[in-house]
């Protein structure tokens, strides 16, 4: 059973989709994802797209249910590196992703996401700085 | 008939140059009256070589191949020049007047003589049309190459700054523009790693519903990319139709210039512009 790697990278899950996804992974990787982010208590998700060529409505609808689904879970999602033809066609079909963050690559996708839980951070009292002597 | 006016090649090609430059709408700018000489040369030595008393009903006649091929590069050429369709139907007209004066000379009955002129006519007006026919097609091949110069100049993607890039939008803004509008723009910001796109609609005559749901589908690609979209340019006659026709706008980031749009980008991406002390000490000196 082919399944997509999920990694997890300090705070963060880091998922690479390099194959066309058909409907049975994606399902799978939205139920491993979800189950992932529960069990590691990850602040962020990055998904990158650079190597998918070709979308449908089920693989956006994926795509902002992940989203959802990880702000539920208090963790953020970032999509990176979509290509223009896969943007086109997502608005073209109305799915305009609504719930989750984009970013140009995978570096700027990072910057974003640490950048998301400083701010949600500073806002909660509970969060104990590394380089702060208290 | 045809005999006579082999024999007279040089008299007609005389009296057609004489009545051309006589002609009024003669445009010595556009051509010199040397090359004009040589095309008419041409065209008489075509003409009268391979006119004969069987082919004279018939334009269609293989012979005139020749005499076609001429007309139609001379046609083309003029078009692209820019001659008006009067002057270029001139020059074949003009050529009809010449053979028909040089008729007239020939001694001979009346009725011999009007009949050749109506063949002659015949002959002459249907190259005329043929003229026109291959004028207009040459117009016509300026016009489509003109369109498809307007579609490819009206579309720039300007990097104004590192991570900022600006599409200044020229005309109206219909389902197939956008997509060349988009699939440009996103395209460059995949090259140039861009953060931020301007998109600049000072140029847009006009914005009705379709041209704003075009825009808003340009927004939401350029944001699932991961860039932001600014909208600029948006003078007041703009706001107004937008407001009346119930249009919602307020998710996108709107500035009403460039300039306004440029400093948004500077500021989200943490860029200050300021004056070099240098400069401000020279200003002073000149003042």
């Amino acid at each position: 059973m082919e399944r997509i790697p999920i990694l997890k990278l300090g705070a963060f899950l880091l998922v690479t989709i390099q194959i066309d996804l058909y409907d049975r992974l994606a399902l799978h990787l939205e139920e491993d994802l979800v189950a992932m982010v529960e069990k590691k208590s990850v602040k962020g998700v990055l998904i990158d797209i650079s190597a998918v060529g070709i979308v449908d409505s089920f693989m956006g609808r994926i795509l902002g249910n992940i989203g959802s689904m990880c702000k539920l879970l208090d963790a953020e999602t970032v999509v990176v590196g979509m290509q223009p033809a896969v943007a086109i066609t997502l608005v073209e079909l109305g799915l305009p992703l609504k719930g989750v963050y984009t970013a140009l690559n995978v570096d700027k996708g990072m910057e974003l996401l640490r950048s998301k839980i400083e701010i949600e951070d500073t806002i909660g009292d509970d969060y104990d700085d590394d380089t702060s002597p208290n | 008939m045809a005999h006579t006016l082999n024999n007279k090649k040089s008299e007609i090609l005389e009296l057609w140059m004489k009545n051309q430059l006589a002609d009024s709408g003669l445009r010595d700018d556009l051509i010199s009256n040397k090359d004009l000489r040589v095309q008419s040369e041409e065209l008489v030595n075509a003409l009268i070589t391979n006119l004969n008393d069987n082919n004279i009903n018939n334009s269609q006649s293989p012979d005139f191949d020749k005499v076609t091929e001429l007309l139609g590069g001379i046609s083309i050429s003029r078009a692209r020049q820019g001659f008006s369709p009067r002057e270029t139907g001139n020059f074949i007209l003009t050529l009809k007047e010449a053979l028909l004066e040089i008729l007239r000379q020939e001694p001979s009955d009346v009725n011999v003589l009007f009949e050749e002129s109506l063949k002659l006519s015949r002959l002459l007006d249907n190259f005329t049309i043929l003229t026109f026919e291959t004028f207009i097609k040459g117009r016509e091949e300026v016009i489509l190459r003109q369109t498809d110069e307007i579609t490819d100049i009206s579309t720039p993607v300007i990097k104004v700054w590192d991570g900022i890039l600006a599409m200044p939008i020229i005309g109206t803004l219909d389902s197939a523009r956008t997509q060349v509008v988009m699939e440009n723009l996103l395209q460059k910001i995949v090259e140039t790693g861009s953060s931020i796109a301007i998109l600049d609609i000072s140029g847009v005559p006009a914005v009705d519903s379709l041209v704003a749901q075009h825009l808003l589908k340009t927004v939401s690609a350029t944001r699932l990319m991961g860039a932001d979209c600014i909208i600029s340019g948006i003078r007041p006659e703009i706001a107004q139709t937008i407001v009346h026709l119930g249009i919602d706008l307020s998710q996108i980031i709107t500035k009403a210039s460039l300039a306004g749009a440029l400093q948004y980008a500077f500021k989200s991406l943490r860029l200050e512009v300021k004056r070099s002390a240098l400069e401000v000490n020279g200003i002073a000196n000149i003042q």
